[in-house]
Parts: C-alpha cells; sequence; structure tokens
C-alpha cells in the first residue's frame, strides 16, 4: 500500500465526516477506544515497519496482487472489454482478509492482547480467526444464532482456527446483532481488546481505516490495467455492497477520476418492493446505526429493519457512510439485483470462465448486462470471493 | 424552572441526598401501563424517573433491557404513542421526568419537534447516549436550550479529566456516573475501585452533581454508590421486578420503599 496523497472530496475529512455522513455516534464507554484508535490509526499506518509487514504478509501470505483477468467469453457476450479483479483467489476465499490483516498489525502496534469481531456469513470471521492463528492472538468472534445454523462450514473453520465464536441471541440473531454483541463486548473489555470491524462501517476512523486496507484492491487494478491496456482508469468500477469495504477498496483510487463510472451493487433480494431486500439506498433513509450517520433501513419510527438477501454478506441494513456520500453526491451509481439475478450470473460465471463465484460478487456480475457499456469500454468487476462457502445453497438449482 | 434543576438544587448535602431514579422501558411489559407505572413510581416515593423509548439496537444496553426493548416494540410502542400516553402526565406526576433513548428515533421524529413536543408534555430532560458532545453542541443544543430540555451526559471511568470539566461545563441538572465499563445489567456489584473513582470525581468539585448508574440493584448497592454521590439509578433490576411482579400499584411502592429502607425496618 503505497501512503495516499488525497484530494481529499470523496474521502474522510478532519472530523470524520464524507459530506453529511460519518462521524462517531457512539456511548460515552466507547469514546476512550475510539479516540485512542483516532488519535494513532494514520500514524500507525504510516511506520515503515508496518508497511514492511504489510505489504509483506498481503504478498506472501494472502497471495497479493491478485490477478486482473480479462473474462474473454464473458467479454464476447456483453460486447465490451471485462476485467475480473479475483480477490477470490486471496487466502481465505475472499477481500476481507486484506482488512484483517491490516488490523491484526494494527492491533499489535496498539498492544492489544484480544480481539473481538462480528461476522454474517463467516467469512470476515474466518478472516480475523485466520490472522489472530498467525499471530497467536485471542479471538472471539460473535454471530447470530440463526447465522451459525446457516453457515455451518465457515463455524467449523473458525473453531479449528482457534476462535472463539459466540452466538448472539439478541434481536434477530444476524448480522446486525452480532454487530451489537460485539461494540457490546468492546464496552465491557477495556483497554486490552481491539474490535475488527468487518466492513466500512461503524463509527469513525472504522469506515476509514477498513477502506484504507482494501484500497490495494484499485491501487493494483491501476497498474494491471495499464500493463494489459495501456490505460490507468477503466470506464465502469462494478462491485457489490453489503456494508461495503469491497467496493470501497475497488473504488478508492478512482474516486478523484470522474470520468470512471463507480457501480455499487446492492442485493434487492426477492424484489426491491416484496418485503425482503436489502437494497438499502432505495428503501432507507439517512439515520444514525452502528455509531455513523449513514444511510439504513428503518420503520418510520427510527427502528432498524430486518434486511433480506439470499447472500449473507450483504443481508445488512446499512451501507458505509462514504457509501452514503456517493449515493447522496451523485458520484456512485447505485443498482441492484435481486437473488434469482444473482444465481443466474454465478452460473453464467461459472459456464463461461470456470469460475464459481460467491454469492455476493454474483450480484456484481449481475449487472453487466444493465450497464451500457460499449465495445471501447474497460469494465472492471470486483470479484470479491469465491463460491466455496455458497455450495449449498447453488447445489438446490443443480438438477 | 426545570424540575431536574430544583430538584438538584435542593440538596445541600451530597451524601444525605440519596436521590433515588428509576428506569423503566415504555411499552414493557404492556403497551398501556406507562401512566400507572409511573403513578407507582412517584406514589413509592421516587425522586426522579427516566421513561425509556425502546430501540431496536441498543448497543449500550445489556441482556434485561435488551429484551424489555424488544418486547416494548412487539407490544406496538413507537415514540408517536409514547406521547399520547403522557398528554396528561403533569395532571398527576410532580417529579422530574426524563426520556431516556437512541439518536436515530429522535433523529426521525426530528430534533426540534421532538423537544418541542417534551416541552408540551412536561419532560425535563433527555439521556441520548449515543448522541455525541461535540454533535450536541454544533447542531442541537440551541434547540434543547429553546424548549429548556435538559440533555444529560455520561461519564465513566475511561472519560479523561479534561473531557469531564468539559463535559461539567455544558451540562445542566447533573452528570449520569457510569459505574463501570460495562453496558448495563452488570451484576459485580460496587468494588472498591469504582468507590475510588467516585471520590476521584467528588475531588473534582465539579459545578454539577453527580447520580450513579449500571450495576444498582438493591439496597445495599444503592446506599454504597448514594454515599458517594448525589444519588442513583435503578435500571435493570426494576425491569426484573417487573417481569416478575402481578400487582404493579402495590408492588412497585414496595419495590421503591426497598431502596431507601433498610430491610430490617421494612420487615419490623
Ligand atoms: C465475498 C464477499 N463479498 C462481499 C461481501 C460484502 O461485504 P462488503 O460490502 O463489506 O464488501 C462479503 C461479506 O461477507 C463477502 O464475503
Amino acid at each position: 500500500m503505497k501512503t495516499i496523497v488525497q484530494k481529499k472530496l470523496y474521502h474522510v475529512d478532519s472530523r470524520g465526516y464524507y459530506g453529511s455522513f460519518g462521524g462517531a455516534f457512539i456511548p460515552e464507554m466507547l469514546y476512550s477506544k475510539i479516540e485512542e484508535l483516532r488519535e494513532n490509526y494514520l500514524s500507525i499506518i504510516a511506520e515503515p515497519s508496518f508497511q514492511k509487514e504489510y505489504n509483506d504478509l498481503l504478498h506472501n501470505y494472502v497471495g497479493r496482487p491478485t490477478p486482473l483477468y480479462r473474462a474473454n467469453r464473458l467479454s464476447t457476450k456483453y460486447k465490451t472489454n471485462i476485467f475480473l479483479k479475483r480477490e477470490d483467489l486471496c487466502h481465505t476465499g475472499a477481500h476481507k482478509v486484506n482488512n484483517t490483516i491490516g488490523q491484526i498489525l494494527m492491533a499489535k502496534k496498539l498492544g492489544k492482547k484480544r480481539v473481538v469481531a462480528e461476522t454474517g456469513a463467516g467469512q470476515h470471521g474466518v478472516a480475523t480467526a485466520t490472522v489472530c492463528a498467525l499471530m497467536n492472538i485471542e479471538c472471539i468472534i460473535y454471530m447470530g444464532e440463526i447465522d451459525i445454523e446457516r453457515q455451518a462450514p465457515n463455524v467449523a473453520r473458525m473453531k479449528m482456527l482457534g476462535a472463539e465464536v459466540r452466538p448472539a441471541t439478541s434481536g434477530s440473531r444476524t448480522l446486525k446483532d452480532a454487530t451489537n454483541e460485539a461494540m457490546r463486548h468492546w464496552i465491557t473489555n477495556c483497554a486490552g481488546t481491539h474490535y475488527i470491524i468487518g466492513s466500512v462501517v461503524g463509527p469513525h476512523p472504522c469506515p476509514d481505516m477498513v477502506a484504507r486496507f482494501q484500497s490495494i484492491i484499485s491501487e493494483e487494478i491501476r497498474w494491471q490495467l495499464k500493463v494489459q491496456t495501456g490505460k490507468e482508469t477503466p470506464d465502469y468500477v462494478v462491485a457489490c455492497v453489503g456494508g461495503g469495504s469491497n467496493a470501497a477498496g475497488a473504488f478508492y483510487h478512482f474516486l478523484d477520476d470522474e470520468d470512471v463510472k463507480l457501480v455499487a451493487v446492492e442485493a434487492a433480494g426477492q424484489g426491491i418492493s416484496s418485503g425482503y431486500s436489502a437494497a438499502t439506498t432505495v428503501l432507507g433513509k439517512p439515520g444514525v446505526l452502528h455509531g455513523s450517520h449513514t444511510i439504513l433501513m428503518q420503520t418510520a419510527d427510527g427502528q432498524v429493519m430486518e434486511p433480506s438477501s439470499i447472500s449473507a454478506g450483504l443481508d445488512y441494513p446499512g451501507i458505509g457512510p462514504q457509501h452514503a456520500y456517493l449515493f447522496d453526491s451523485g458520484r456512485g451509481t447505485f443498482m441492484s439485483a435481486t437473488d434469482d439475478e444473482a444465481i443466474q450470473a454465478a452460473f453464467e460465471l461459472t459456464r463461461f470462465e470456470g469460475i464459481i463465484p460467491a454469492l455476493e460478487s454474483s450480484h456484481a456480475l449481475a449487472v453487466l448486462g444493465k450497464l451500457s457499456a460499449s465495445e471501447h469500454d474497460n469494465v472492471i468487476v470486483n470479484l470479491s470471493g469465491r463460491g466455496d462457502k455458497d455450495m449449498a445453497t447453488y447445489m438446490k438449482y443443480i438438477y | 424552572m426545570n424540575r431536574i434543576t430544583t430538584l438538584f438544587n435542593g440538596v445541600k448535602r451530597q451524601s444525605q441526598a440519596r436521590l433515588l431514579s428509576i428506569y423503566f422501558t415504555a411499552g414493557f411489559p404492556e403497551l398501556n401501563e406507562t401512566m400507572r407505572i409511573l403513578r407507582a413510581l412517584q406514589d413509592g416515593g421516587v425522586d426522579m424517573v427516566e421513561i425509556g423509548m425502546p430501540y431496536s439496537d441498543p448497543i449500550a444496553d445489556g441482556e434485561t433491557i435488551q429484551q424489555s426493548n424488544n418486547k416494548a416494540l412487539e407490544n406496538g410502542m413507537t415514540v408517536k404513542i409514547l406521547f399520547e400516553q403522557l398528554a396528561d402526565m403533569r395532571k398527576t406526576i410532580t417529579i422530574p421526568i426524563l426520556l431516556m433513548g437512541y439518536i436515530n428515533p429522535v433523529l426521525q421524529f426530528g430534533v426540534e419537534n421532538f423537544c418541542k413536543k417534551c416541552a408540551e408534555l412536561g419532560i425535563d430532560g433527555l439521556i441520548i447516549p449515543d448522541l455525541p458532545l461535540d454533535v450536541y453542541l454544533d447542531q442541537y443544543k440551541a434547540i434543547f436550550d429553546a424548549y429548556g430540555i435538559l440533555n444529560i451526559f455520561l461519564v465513566t471511568p475511561q472519560t479523561s479529566e479534561k473531557r469531564i470539566r468539559q463535559i461539567d461545563e455544558v451540562s445542566e441538572g447533573f452528570i449520569y456516573t457510569v459505574s463501570s465499563a460495562s453496558v448495563t445489567g452488570s451484576k459485580s456489584g460496587i468494588s472498591h475501585e469504582m468507590e475510588s473513582y467516585f471520590e476521584r470525581l467528588n475531588a473534582m468539585q465539579l459545578r454539577n452533581q453527580r447520580l450513579i448508574g449500571f450495576g444498582i440493584k438493591d439496597y445495599k448497592t444503592f446506599q454504597k454508590a448514594s454515599d458517594h454521590a448525589a444519588g442513583a439509578i435503578i435500571g435493570s433490576a426494576f425491569i426484573r421486578f417487573l417481569n416478575e411482579s402481578k400487582d404493579l400499584e402495590e408492588e412497585i411502592e414496595f419495590f421503591v420503599k426497598s431502596f431507601k429502607n433498610s430491610p430490617e425496618t421494612i420487615e419490623a
């Protein structure tokens, strides 16, 4: 990761905001912990020893740079030039590990002895348990009771890696409640605990810190595209958005290139108006969720609503504050894909290119036909993860 | 004058005040018990009440209050319904009343509308743990002031001296002293470590008096906390009691008295 000279426009400002979104809406019990992070994260990231260890681990442990692969048959079908950024080839099978590698080094620099994290599908939980095993740090993962049942293989992976998996039994017993439990754990366990949040959500500086650790994705895309096409900037960058970390990483180094269309794809679930959806920007309104002012799905009374998606990783009622700002300012184009469209796109990629994508990433693939990209355009799709974890779902569609 | 201010102005010697404030979640255990619980608390001799506005994601609360929030929402409680229930509150209730809840429902109601409604109903203050100090000062203080609503801030054992002084500077009414690094409903009791933290606050000679909350659950913990502050706040213990209570009126009065009078006097 390079030290980034920012034009600032779409990045976080000195108060922790992206336009009117962001901030740190936290109870006083978390203030000193957030303050410690806020005061230290930039200088720690800039330390040469941090950079060296981070880059070394990304290269030799995670397997970076991940390939930028021109998907030829897919390109022919959609009459444009489609490149897949292969985050599915990262160790542990998704982009989540880019963040957890950075975070575990941050935890070490801050002298933390224990890590707590939340997880939905279990991908972030696995990526966290992995780096904790690597660094010999105690690891506690909160996971909704319902998700524990739905994602048994990832629960087993986390346990094999030595993490303690604690069921979140409150509320709807899914990702949002696991996040609440992880925050409560952080409140109760003072100074020695580092909370590794799994996406670009939460109170400032969490969204910015995660975005920086994921920014390696677009840093690589720039030079890889240059090598392959002679151009550094694509015409489109497409990524799915749960909380928004893979999208934030894929967009990061293109934010100020206004010619690059940044396409964020939300999960429409069974359809936008079906009552079973997770399309936050369509169904949500501004408000506060998990410590930041952002857009979230909520009732008229301000109660957080339960989202619904076939993909557990997109099953979140909010989006990160930077995405709220990209949406609000028009810099980002927000689209959505239904469960069925995502399944179709997953099978299409598998049969056209021999790559089984994660259900989350399939949402990004599902909008390829709706972009109206020309035959000269370069379209990057961030393939955030691989589909091994989703085989139980895919098998229902194989006759 | 604001009833909270009046209450605390009346305190001459902190260690003798022993003010008792009780929290309950509106809409729990039943949707329409709010006024009945409020009256019973007042009749029992409680000094102040915090009415909780239920929220789907109460991150500063432990299991007991989470469950009362969930039940209240299942029962259909909303901010609007709560305001309707409190419409005639001041015909019978004379003690200071606060609303406690999370920021998002207040934002959706509109902060100005919310404060206006509170002023109309005779609500004296708000406790919103996830409304940060800087946002309050920048955006909302003027509104709160215009309607005479006090915003009560929390301090914790981790709050730095500098920040405590800053909070003291902008606080009116009292400062909510969170007894330990925990969510509500902690069962640990009052340790020597907590007592020295309470004394550290006393030694700071703050403008505002303090009430101690989180983990106050019986006569002993209430009295011990009250040795070091103007009084203390009961939350989860009252919710647990409501869960088991059959005859609200009578039992609530008894519950309140059990904090003020030592167990021996009650039995005698
Ligand atoms: C493969 C994959 N992609 C995307 C996501 C969604 O998260 P985010 O929006 O933070 O990238 C997840 C979350 O679990 C995931 O596992």
